[in-house]
């Protein structure tokens, strides 16, 4: 009997920290598809960023390198430097990447690192509580935004893969969501292109997902996957913003 | 002698860099220590090395960071207020066992200060700097020489106990020229560094963390650091002794003041008061039981520094509890003059045990 669905074996066999209903277990399983296909998890270390994401080498057998809150792309940087075959991957939340992390993002991809970024936007900062994050929707009710946000006091929310895709040094920017079957797939091919830029050489490349935090959002995970789509889509537009075809640096 | 070459003090230290194996330099630009990166700018690159100049201190240091989880040799450089900025990645080094070499050329703050001699951070090199229990092994040239020496030794250092090393000069040692022989007292050998993050092929994977929330975990490996301190305070003191023979008066100083205060210590035996020198060249560890066991025998001490007595402190904590510590300090943008110290000498030795300003 043949299998046709099972654990990748970039992925280890361990019980979720994750909230049921979160999507972080998602973008794991295509990211350890990802590695299993291209035959990379030997080679490959991963850099996460503080929050949910920190307990990456629970999940994954590859090597891993916790960095402080927001500077995965400098670790990542500085990594990839010394060992220019090795696969780095950061894995970023958007308290982490899109508050405290600009500098560090926009530089990393701005000099073209070879290194690749996996960005989750679940909209708050989810570990520490659901509190407001730079890309919290407007009218979006946090914790620090109990009113809803509102611009005239917190801005409008960040657009992360648009903004990145308007550095020269990005080779791969993209936006996918993880709360469908037909979104997942989509997610999936994105992650396997991003890591394939960085194969290739072409430069810097990032993935933005859009995920779930249900239990912050105080909704059921179902109702999570329908915020997506009604509330985040529309912000938040899904597509290829970026995509270098041959090696056309300036 | 034929191999001395008049060399500056910012330059010997980053030529000690290369000598030792660095080939990973992230930095950015802040006086005095700016001849450092724009020395490595050169160099690196003739050496297939890396050269980035990074677009804060805190990406400096955690593009050290990332480098140095790789095996290498890495190295960054600043000065006080870059130097603060770089504390959360120290901190975080530190607690996950990840060795790296920073260079602190003092400016004289607090805040932006001014870009003369200090040893204002002196604290915050040696006591933590960022969050948590850690230390930093600090080593403190007084001389281009030593720049260069005590650089490689940094490395070595850092390495031997995975943990950061500093280096902290003052603007004046940085900045001046003197004679330098730039080639190692030992050959260098890079260490095997099988801890690396460098993929899981051959081998089960690797880590490097410092989030320890499971159940007794974290006293577990803050008690494993603590260990690594003691190590390194029981094996790696360096320190000069000066004079202290026949001494009737110590002084205790490091850096720069060491220097003036050798100059005063030349002018008062020639008065006929018998001074003499303790200089610690690594301030962490700190020379603590050579302090006690001179100051058992000469109880009249005199400490001089470029702050307002960071160093006093942990003179006064290692000293003989009969010792008699005077404090003469400068709190930046000042120096102490040798017959500012001999001045003090005579204090001491009268008697007059307090803090001088």
């Amino acid at each position: 009997m043949n299998a046709v669905f099972k654990r990748p074996e970039s992925l280890n066999p361990a019980l979720t920290h994750f909230c049921p209903g979160c999507t972080h277990g998602i973008a794991h399983r295509l990211i350890a598809e990802a590695m299993d296909e291209l035959g990379i998890v030997d080679r490959t270390v991963g850099i996460p960023g503080v929050g949910c994401c920190v307990f990456l080498y629970t999940y994954f057998p590859i090597d891993v390198l916790e960095s402080p809150h927001g500077r995965a792309p400098a670790c990542a940087t500085g990594m990839k430097r010394a060992q220019p075959d090795k696969i780095i991957f950061c894995y970023q939340g958007d308290g982490d990447m899109a508050a405290i992390g600009t500098s560090e993002i926009i530089h990393a991809a701005n000099r073209g690192e070879n290194v690749t970024v996996f960005f989750i936007n679940n909209s708050v900062y989810g570990m520490t509580g659901g509190q407001m994050a730079p890309t919290t929707l407007l009218g979006q009710q946090t914790t620090t935004s109990p009113y809803g946000r509102e611009f005239k006091n917190e801005g409008y929310p960040i657009r992360m893969a648009e903004m990145l895709a308007t550095l020269e040094g990005v080779a791969y920017s993209t936006r996918v969501s993880l709360h469908s079957p037909k979104h997942v797939n989509q997610a999936k091919k994105a992650i396997i292109k991003a890591f394939e830029m960085q194969i290739n050489e072409m430069g810097f490349s990032v993935v933005e997902m859009l995920s779930t935090c249900n239990t912050n959002w105080r909704v059921s995970p179902l109702e999570a996957l329908n915020v997506i789509e009604r509330e985040m889509i529309p912000y938040y537009p899904l597509g290829v913003f970026k995509e270098r075809t041959g090696k056309d640096f300036l | 002698m034929t191999d001395l070459k008049l060399t500056k003090g910012n330059i010997a230290l980053a030529e000690g860099a290369l000598q030792a194996g660095c080939r990973y330099y992230f930095g950015y630009p802040i006086t005095p220590q700016n001849d450092i990166p724009e020395y490595l700018a050169r160099q690196l690159p003739k050496l297939g090395g890396t050269f980035i100049p990074a677009e804060s201190e805190i990406a400096s240091i955690n593009m050290v960071m990332g480098a140095a989880a790789a095996g290498k040799r890495a190295m960054t450089s600043s000065s006080g207020p870059g130097i603060s900025l770089m504390q959360e990645a120290l901190s975080y080094m530190a607690g996950s066992d990840t060795p790296c070499v920073v260079v602190n050329i003092m400016r004289c703050g607090p805040g932006l200060g001014g870009i003369s001699p200090t040893q204002g951070d002196y604290s915050q090199a040696v006591h933590g700097g960022g969050h948590g229990d850690y230390h930093n092994i600090v080593l403190a040239p007084a001389s281009v020489q030593e720049m260069f020496d005590l650089t490689i030794k940094a490395f070595e250092l850092a390495d031997k106990y995975r943990n950061p090393a500093m280096v902290i000069a003052d603007a004046m040692i940085g900045q001046f020229q003197e004679p330098c022989r730039l080639t190692p007292k030992e050959p260098v050998v890079l260490p095997e560094k099988p801890w690396a993050l460098t993929g899981r092929k051959g081998r089960t994977p690797q880590l490097i963390k410092s989030l320890y929330l499971g159940d007794g975990e974290q006293e577990a490996h803050n008690m494993l650091l603590v260990r690594k301190y003691r190590e390194i305070q029981d094996n790696e003191v360096m320190c000069e002794e000066w004079h202290l023979d026949d001494a009737e008066v110590m002084i205790i100083a490091f850096g720069t003041p060491s220097r003036v205060a050798k100059t005063a210590i030349i002018q008062a035996r020639a008065q006929g008061i018998k001074v003499g020198l303790l200089r610690p060249l690594t301030v962490f560890p700190f020379p603590s039981k050579q302090v006690y066991e001179h100051s058992s025998r000469i109880p009249n001490v005199l400490v001089v520094e470029m702050n307002t007595g960071q160093m006093l402190r942990d003179v006064q904590i290692a000293a003989h509890k009969d010792a008699r510590i005077h404090f003469y300090g400068r709190p930046g943008g000042g120096f102490p003059y040798p017959e500012d110290v001999l001045r003090e000498l005579k204090k001491a030795m009268e008697g007059a045990y307090e803090r001088s300003l």
